[in-house]
């Protein structure tokens, strides 16, 4: 079995967790209490890993699975952080038909990582979105706040050393 | 109570209001098919094989039969040409991402899909082929494995992990196409807080969970000059086995299963009813003990392995009052691979124990640590009551043509007493008839309010001028209840029986299938576990104290119940789990 573990390390602080325990506290004995907790603890962290979902199983007696199970029930929740470049490349109608798909294609591997993912260095992150309003340059991607259009497959290895 | 007047398929018969479409169907007498459905388990109307047409005055439309309620006047058809299409369709759609590989599946003929594809003539399974998910088989877990290629996501093992269990270490992860039943990140079963129980096993519907098995290794050992093979069957299989070659719910089957084993080859048919007389001896000796010297209480029996294995991941604050007695699946290979081997002159490392067992739980007791009194493994192969069927079957034997044999002598020897460990209550009025008998001299033998199937009983008994209050419970969300109010103090049990499954293990995991359309309306705990009681009252001798082969071990070997050598070779240790090892 692989295991959706995140292979990014676990960087949370004690502040962090006693925000959560709080939070917990606050909430546990109410009726669907897990959405709203979820939905701290991933303002708090950012994202939704292990750690985070053990800490709220621990502490509310609610099985680890049934929480994993919400989690990857509902897209805004996320397992993985968020690089420190996030990548989003646009699976919209134009960019798509443009060939994006093969643009993100050869970012997961490249990357090492499927869409939604964090490589384990922390740096990259990669998301699909959808039109961001630039169809005249498509297919586009951005990092971060950098936008990137007219792309080729092979474009992808120099975007990538930019920032690495 | 409210009745109400339905006409189902043309036939008026008044039910109490709340009633669902398919027990009035039922009543009757109707069958509505299901798949998801679990009688107050798993009432989520999800699968969609229950669609009945149902007119409340506006017209006929079709609705889930299994949750939806009679009204008054309804008219209910559960067999018209609509219903029988849009069960067709959705057996074809089910089909179209099943992994349909019957011909060898370890549930062929006994599979609910399979028998509905029958009966509803589904030629062409692949007439809504297109993509398929693709699931590695998890076989992380000691007892079983799950393929996910064959889910049909009915979610039943999800609701007895969670509800009948208290536990949920499996559910439903991601959605819609992409949904699959698996434990949290994707960790392996073995890598989770499961007991091993095997519920999810007896409910699953179709092959997509099943123990792990072992039949080859065990052939491969019969066929090995050099080995002596032992096995050892535990009280609930008599009960349940039959089951197996068709025998209607509830059948002893005592002497065939003695005569199956002799002629698949094992050297002795011994009873892992003789070590449930030992552990009584045991484990009345450790409460006596407890009580006089001011030990750990209340003492909770330790036969049932999934109950351990909770206990340890559950409550770990609580292993010091389980009781150090091995289970008597464990007993029984230690005394065999000791006594019994010094007896006959047999080295240890030449006896291959193995053991039929109710149970899927027992698969992973084997390889637990302080389980080798010999120093080698005290049993070697648990294989099911299912595995044991199939063993039989596959040799050719005619088991309904067998006659009845008896067990070898002399760890074939056993008691009324040792026989009900098998249902609920059992472990606990076996242990009383000792405790009693040796605290007072007294004999009661039938102790009627231990007995039946509910989840939770408990009874106080004046022994010697002391109070002692007991609790039997079964399936482990029950158990739940019962710690958690000894944890607050709101509870003061001395003594606690606890099984791992509903009912005891005349249900365990490792029991024959019972399909649920059968299970919804019969409660097989219940017709099973009265083969026990027969034949603990039929039986000569029903105290464990008075077994002679149980006396001889004793005089010949141990000494006296609580002994060293008897804490040595029967008695085991615990470890402290958590329940989120990550």
């Amino acid at each position: 079995m692989n295991s959706a573990k995140s292979t990014v390390p676990f960087k949370g602080t004690p502040e962090q967790e006693a925000e959560l325990l709080k939070v917990i506290e606050e909430k546990k004995n109410d009726k669907g209490a897990l959405m709203p907790i979820l939905q701290k603890a991933q303002e708090i962290y950012g994202y939704l890993p292990i750690e985070v979902q053990a800490i709220i199983s621990d502490n509310t007696g609610i099985p680890l699975e049934k929480i994993y199970g919400v989690v990857t029930f509902y897209a805004q929740f996320s397992l993985y952080p968020k690089g420190e470049y996030t990548i989003s490349v646009c699976l919209g109608t134009a960019c798509y038909v443009k060939g994006s798909g093969d643009i993100y294609n050869k970012l997961q591997e490249k990357l090492g990582i499927a869409g939604g993912e964090c490589t384990p260095d922390g740096k990259f992150s990669l998301d699909a979105c959808r039109c961001i309003g630039a169809c005249g340059l498509a297919p586009v991607l951005t990092v971060n706040e950098d936008v990137y259009g007219r792309l080729t497959v092979d474009d992808v290895e120099k975007i990538i050393a930019k920032y690495a | 109570m409210e009745n109400i007047t339905v006409k189902i398929n043309g036939v008026e018969l008044e039910v109490p209001k709340g009633t669902t479409v398919l027990e009035a169907a039922h009543m009757a007498g109707f069958e509505i098919p299901t798949l998801c459905y679990m009688k107050e388990i798993n009432e989520i109307g999800a699968c969609r094989i229950c669609v009945t047409e149902v007119n409340e005055g506006r017209g006929f439309r079709l609705v889930a039969g299994c949750v939806y309620p009679c009204s008054n006047n309804m008219e209910v058809l559960t067999n018209s040409p609509k219903v029988i299409a849009s069960r067709k369709r959705t057996l074809e759609l089910i089909l179209s991402t099943h992994d349909r590989k019957c011909l060898s599946c370890v549930r062929s003929g006994n599979c609910e899909l399979q028998k509905l594809a029958k009966e509803y003539g589904v030629e062409d399974a692949g007439v809504y082929d297109g993509v398929k998910n693709e699931y590695e088989v998890d076989s992380s877990a000691a007892h079983m494995y799950r393929d996910n290629n064959k889910c049909i996501l009915c979610r039943r093992c999800v609701a007895v992990c969670s509800k009948t269990q208290g536990i949920g270490v499996i559910g439903a992860n991601e959605r819609g196409f992409k949904t699959y039943i698996g434990s949290a990140f994707d960790m392996g079963l073995g890598e989770t807080s499961c007991v091993s129980c095997g519920q999810c096993i007896s409910v699953c519907p179709v092959g997509a969970i099943a123990e792990k098995d072992y039949i080859q290794p065990v052939l491969e050992a019969i066929a090995d000059p050099e080995k002596v093979v032992l096995v050892e069957t535990a009280p609930a299989v008599r009960a349940g086995l039959g089951e197996a070659f068709g025998l209607p719910i509830g059948t002893n089957v005592e002497g065939k299963m003695v005569a199956a084993l002799r002629r698949l080859g094992f050297d002795k048919v011994f009873d892992t009813d003789f070590a449930a007389d030992l552990t009584i001896m045991e484990e009345a000796t450790e409460f006596l003990d407890r009580v006089k010297n001011g030990g750990k209480l209340p003492l909770i029996t330790s036969c049932s392995p999934g109950w351990i294995k909770f206990c340890e991941h559950y409550y770990p604050d609580m292993t010091e009052n389980l009781s150090s007695c091995k289970s008597p699946q464990q007993m029984f290979g230690a005394c065999a691979k000791t006594y019994y081997a010094e007896k006959m002159g047999i080295d240890p490392k030449n006896i291959v124990m193995v053991s039929i067992m109710p149970c899927t739980a027992k698969k992973f007791e084997i390889g637990r640590d302080d389980q080798n009194a010999a120093g080698v493994a005290d049993v070697d192969f648990a294989l099911t009551t299912r595995e044991l069927g199939r063993m039989i079957e596959r040799a050719g034997i005619n088991f309904l043509g067998l006659p009845d044999e008896k067990f070898d002598e002399p760890l074939g020897i056993s008691t009324g007493a040792a026989v009900i460990f098998g249902a609920t209550g059992g472990v606990m009025e076996a242990a009383l008839r000792t405790a009693i008998f040796t605290l007072e001299g007294k004999n009661v033998i039938d102790i009627p309010e231990l007995r039946g199937t509910e989840g939770i009983k408990e009874a106080t008994y004046k022994v010697a001028g002391m109070d002692v209050k007991v609790a039997v419970v079964s399936g482990l969300a029950n158990a739940r209840k019962v710690l958690d109010m000894v944890k607050s103090g709101e509870a003061d049990y001395q003594f606690i029986e606890i099984m791992a499954c509903p009912g005891g293990c005349v249900n365990g995991g490792g029991q024959p299938q019972v399909a649920m359309g059968i299970r919804n309306f019969v409660d097989i705990r219940a017709e099973r576990a009265k083969v026990l009681y027969d034949i603990d009252k039929a039986m000569p001798v029903r105290q464990s104290h008075e077994n002679p082969a149980v006396k001889a071990i004793y005089d010949e070997f141990f000494g006296e119940p609580g002994s060293h050598k008897a804490h040595e070779i029967l008695h085991t240790s615990y470890v402290k789990r958590k329940v989120n090892e990550i």
